[in-house]
């Protein structure tokens, strides 16, 4: 008698719809592959960087995705660290998800370098006073340590569970799965920080540029913070939208709740201390330089106030108030729509730090850079989110991703 | 990245980064190691003991 590649007790949808799914995201990922073999193949003259925009659409989609995936070493900081039992059993999902943002940071940067056959040079030949060799460092090392967490759930397929060394190994690494959950942590630290860091050293970039703490400007600490903030609430939003898609209810609600609360609590702390750090730019550090604040808001087709404004208002006061609050995380439309804002809040928080920064005039004789990325920049941006929902589709098909999912749905 | 390449230099600079990676790059090959070997034992000690899974 054969082994079903499903897991037992748990039901899902037939294979030709099943198929029929992964074709459709299949057609989005073929466009994304085949716009990343023309960058490849042809240069970076396919995309609409140039000499003002060294980083483009590209690296805020490294960023955003980084910090999304952020939950992954949040969740396995209060499961590993602290001991938060009610986080195992969303911690699965969250490892999946750091898993896809990882490599889909990885692999963006392999298109954005040019020339991936060389991409070892920033290894080999490392420049140790650059942000973005630690960020590389940290990137690379993190997804290792995301691929070996990811291993047990793989490898507890019943198919492969039956390979007695592949039945071991999973039990074996669950042991020491601590110790890789820690490492994570100090990496992720670190490169979360350094991609802050990046944009707050340039001290040729007025909009960006900050004081800070021996070598490290305050945006490294608030990048760090954000995203351990935002990135449990990409894992709910994911969660939400794989339960409303299977039509199951795979998380009970007070996993929910507790994860709501500490990033709630996080957002507020994080957002108080922008607002702080944009204050203090904003009367000292911006005119120290000969620039005044609506300078970098004004002259300009897209970045007025509304950006900042959005930013903090919309995407950190309002969504860590609902958080904080028993009834707002205790109402579903509520919770999701402030994790929908926070999401959205980071993203613009990284658009502009990463952008903004670029777009705005140095000189007075100079005009705002203005930018919109090609189709190929765009396709490419889009290919990892395909290639996202695949491996997601793939791993809640084989694999025992939520451990409540048989209790919660006895009759399937 | 090493020593011997070129334009590696004996500073602070070079032995806290590179002591950064390097210090988590054992951290995880040591575990991996714990993992591969303590794997090899227990399927040794379960053909020892015909073959019965004591696991979950």
């Amino acid at each position: 008698m054969t082994t079903p590649a499903i897991p037992e007790g748990v039901k899902r949808c037939p294979t030709r719809q099943f198929a029929l799914w992964l074709a459709v995201v299949g057609a989005v990922l073929l466009w994304g592959v085949y716009a990343m073999y023309l960058c490849w193949y042809k240069g970076l003259n396919q995309t609409n960087m140039n000499d003002a925009y060294g980083f483009a659409l590209w690296i805020w989609a490294d960023l955003a995705v980084i910090a999304l995936g952020g939950g992954a070493f949040f969740s396995g900081f209060l499961a590993y660290i602290i001991g938060n039992k009610e986080v195992k059993h969303i911690i699965n999902y969250a490892v999946i998800i750091g898993f896809i943002c990882y490599s889909s940071a990885l692999l963006i940067l392999a298109i954005d370098i040019g020339q991936p056959l060389r991409g070892w040079f920033i290894f080999w030949h490392a420049n140790v006073h650059s942000m973005l060799t630690e960020v590389a460092f940290c990137l690379s090392v993190y997804f290792a340590v995301l691929t070996i967490e990811f291993l047990p759930l793989i490898f507890e397929n019943p198919k492969l569970d039956r390979i007695p060394f592949v039945h071991h190994m999973a039990h074996n690494l669950h042991e020491v799965m601590a110790v890789f959950a820690a490492t994570g942590v100090f990496l992720s630290f670190f490169h979360q920080g350094s991609l802050g860091g990046v944009s707050g050293v340039l001290y040729g970039r007025p909009f960006s540029y900050r004081d800070g703490l021996f070598i490290w400007p305050w945006t490294f600490f608030l990048f760090t913070w954000s995203a351990a903030a935002v990135g449990p609430l990409f894992t709910i939003s994911v969660t939400r939208l794989t339960e409303a898609i299977t039509r199951k209810k795979l998380v009970k609600n007070s996993v929910y709740q507790m994860l709501a609360k500490i990033s709630g609590w996080m957002l507020l702390t994080y957002i108080i201390a922008k607002i702080i750090d944009t204050w203090y730019w904003a009367t000292e550090i911006a005119p120290s330089m000969g620039f005044a604040f609506m300078d970098f808001y004004s002259n300009n087709p897209l970045y007025g106030i509304w950006i900042l404004v959005a930013e903090i208002i919309l995407g950190g006061v309002v969504p860590a108030l609902i958080l904080i609050t028993r009834k707002g995380r205790e109402n579903g439309y509520l919770l999701f729509t402030a994790a929908i804002l926070a999401m959205i809040g980071i993203c613009l928080n990284r658009w502009v730090m990463v952008l903004q920064v670029m777009a705005v005039p140095l000189l007075p004789f100079q005009e705002w850079f203005m930018y919109s990325p090609s189709w190929q920049e765009v396709a490419t941006t889009i290919l990892p989110v395909a290639y996202g929902i695949i491996l997601i589709s793939l791993a809640h098909r084989y694999l025992l991703v939520f451990p409540q999912e048989k209790e919660l749905n006895p009759g399937n | 990245m090493f020593p011997f390449i070129f334009e590696w230099v004996w500073d602070i600079d070079h032995l806290v980064f590179m002591g950064g990676l390097w210090y988590a790059l054992t951290i995880i090959g040591l575990g991996l190691t714990y993992c591969v070997a303590k794997t090899i034992i227990d399927i040794k000690s379960q053909e020892g003991k015909g073959g019965h899974d004591t696991h979950h």
